[in-house]
C-alpha cells in the first residue's frame, strides 16, 4: 500500500509541476500535455490499484509491474527519439537563418557604402 | 536576373594568417573573377583582413561548419547570378593556378571535383584514413557510374544547375559538405567529372589521427553515403542533363 502512496504522491507532483511550467510558459502545450497524461494515468493506477491490474490481464501480463516498466520504457525511447528529431529540426533552421542573416548584413553594408558615395 | 561570370568562394575560420595571401593569389590567376569569403564565426580579424584584400565578405554569426558555409556560397551565387563557383580552402592548401582546370571542367560536367591522387601528386595518406578514402571513391564511383578518386577534396567547381541544387540542398554535418554533397549531386543526375590539382601540406600543427578517428570517420562517411542514396530526389527525374 505504501507503494501506491509514494507512486500516487509522485504522480501528483509531476502533474502540478509540470502545469506550473505550462502557466509560466516555461514549456509549450503540445509538451505538456504528454507529461500531463503520463501522470494522470500513473495518479489513477497509484489510486486504484485493482485497474493496472485489470488491464495486465487484459494484455496478458502476468505481473502488473512488469507492464508499468515495458509501456515506461517504450513512452521514453518514443519522446526522446521524437525530440532528437525536434531538436535536428531546429539545428538546421537555425542555421539557415544564421546563413541568410550574413547574406543580409553584407547586402546592407554593400547598400550603405553605395549610399553615402 | 543579371549573369555574372566565375564566383570564387573561400569558407574562412579563424584563417587571418592565410587568407589575404589566398586572395592575392586567386585575384592573380583568375582576375575576372569575383571572390567571395564566407567567414564562418571567426573570432580573429580574418573578416577585416579579406575585406581589405578586396573580397566579398559574408559573416555568419557563429561558427556553422564547411558545409553551412558552403550553402551561404551557393545561397550567394545563385541570387547574384553566377554561372559557376569554385570552392578554395583558405589555408592555402590549394593552388589558384588549378583554378582555370577546375572551372574550365564545367564545360561539359555540373561538377568538377580537384582530384589530388594522380601520378605527380605529392599528397599522400596511408593507413585506415586511406582505406576509408579509398572506399569512399569506390562507393560513389560505382553511384556515380563515372570515377570520382578523390571525394573528401575541396577543391571543386560547380555549374549553374549545380549551384541552383546546393543553394536549398548543401549538407551541414561533418563530411557531409564534400561526400555528402557529391552523393546528393549524383542522386539528382548531375554530371561529375574530376580533374588532377596540387595539394599543398596545411603547415600548422594539425590533431594526430589516429585508428579510432579513423574508424569514425570512416562510419560517419559511409552513413553520409547511405544517407542521401537511400534519399528522394529534388528534381524530377528527367530534369536531368
Amino acid at each position: 500500500m505504501t507503494a501506491n502512496i509514494l507512486a500516487g504522491i509522485t504522480a501528483v507532483v509531476t502533474f502540478l509541476f509540470v502545469l506550473s511550467m505550462l502557466r509560466k510558459g516555461a514549456l509549450r502545450e503540445k509538451y505538456a500535455v504528454l507529461w500531463l497524461f503520463f501522470s494522470f494515468v500513473a495518479l489513477v493506477f497509484a489510486l486504484i490499484p485493482d485497474s493496472l491490474n485489470w488491464v495486465a490481464t487484459k494484455v496478458g501480463v502476468a505481473y502488473p509491474v512488469n507492464l508499468v516498466f515495458f509501456v515506461l520504457a517504450v513512452l521514453l525511447v518514443l519522446v526522446s527519439v521524437q525530440l532528437s528529431h525536434e531538436l535536428s529540426r531546429h539545428e538546421a533552421r537555425i542555421r539557415r537563418l544564421a546563413e541568410e542573416v550574413a547574406l543580409l548584413h553584407e547586402e546592407i553594408r554593400e547598400l550603405r557604402e553605395n549610399r553615402d558615395e | 536576373m543579371i549573369i555574372r561570370g566565375a564566383l570564387v568562394a573561400i569558407p574562412a575560420w579563424n584563417e587571418e594568417g592565410s587568407i589575404a595571401d589566398v586572395i592575392a593569389k586567386v585575384r592573380e590567376h583568375r582576375p575576372d573573377a569575383d571572390i567571395l569569403v564566407v567567414n564562418d564565426g571567426s573570432s580573429d580579424s580574418t573578416a577585416e583582413v579579406a575585406r581589405a584584400a578586396g573580397a566579398t565578405v559574408v559573416s555568419l554569426p557563429f561558427n556553422v561548419g564547411v558545409g553551412g558555409a558552403m550553402r551561404t556560397a551557393f545561397l550567394h551565387a545563385q541570387r547574384g547570378g553566377y554561372q559557376a563557383m569554385v570552392q578554395v580552402d583558405a589555408d592555402g592548401q590549394h593552388d589558384p593556378a588549378d583554378l582555370d582546370r577546375v572551372l574550365d571542367g564545367l564545360a561539359d560536367a555540373d561538377v568538377v571535383v580537384g582530384t589530388r591522387f594522380h601520378p605527380d601528386s605529392m599528397y599522400f595518406v596511408g593507413g585506415p584514413r586511406r582505406w576509408a578514402m579509398v572506399l569512399l571513391s569506390k562507393s560513389l564511383s560505382r553511384m556515380n557510374k563515372g570515377k570520382i578518386s578523390d571525394p573528401t577534396s575541396g577543391f571543386r567547381s560547380a555549374g549553374p544547375k549545380a549551384i541552383a541544387l546546393f543553394a536549398v540542398d548543401y549538407p551541414a554535418d561533418y563530411l557531409g559538405d564534400t561526400v555528402g554533397s557529391l552523393a546528393i549531386a549524383i542522386r539528382n543526375g548531375l554530371v561529375i567529372k574530376e580533374t588532377p590539382v596540387t595539394m599543398y601540406f596545411r603547415q600548422a600543427g594539425r590533431p594526430s589521427k589516429n585508428a579510432i578517428w579513423s574508424a569514425l570517420y570512416l562510419g560517419r562517411a559511409t552513413l553520409a553515403i547511405v544517407a542521401t542514396a537511400t534519399r528522394s530526389r529534388k528534381t524530377p527525374k528527367g530534369d536531368a542533363a
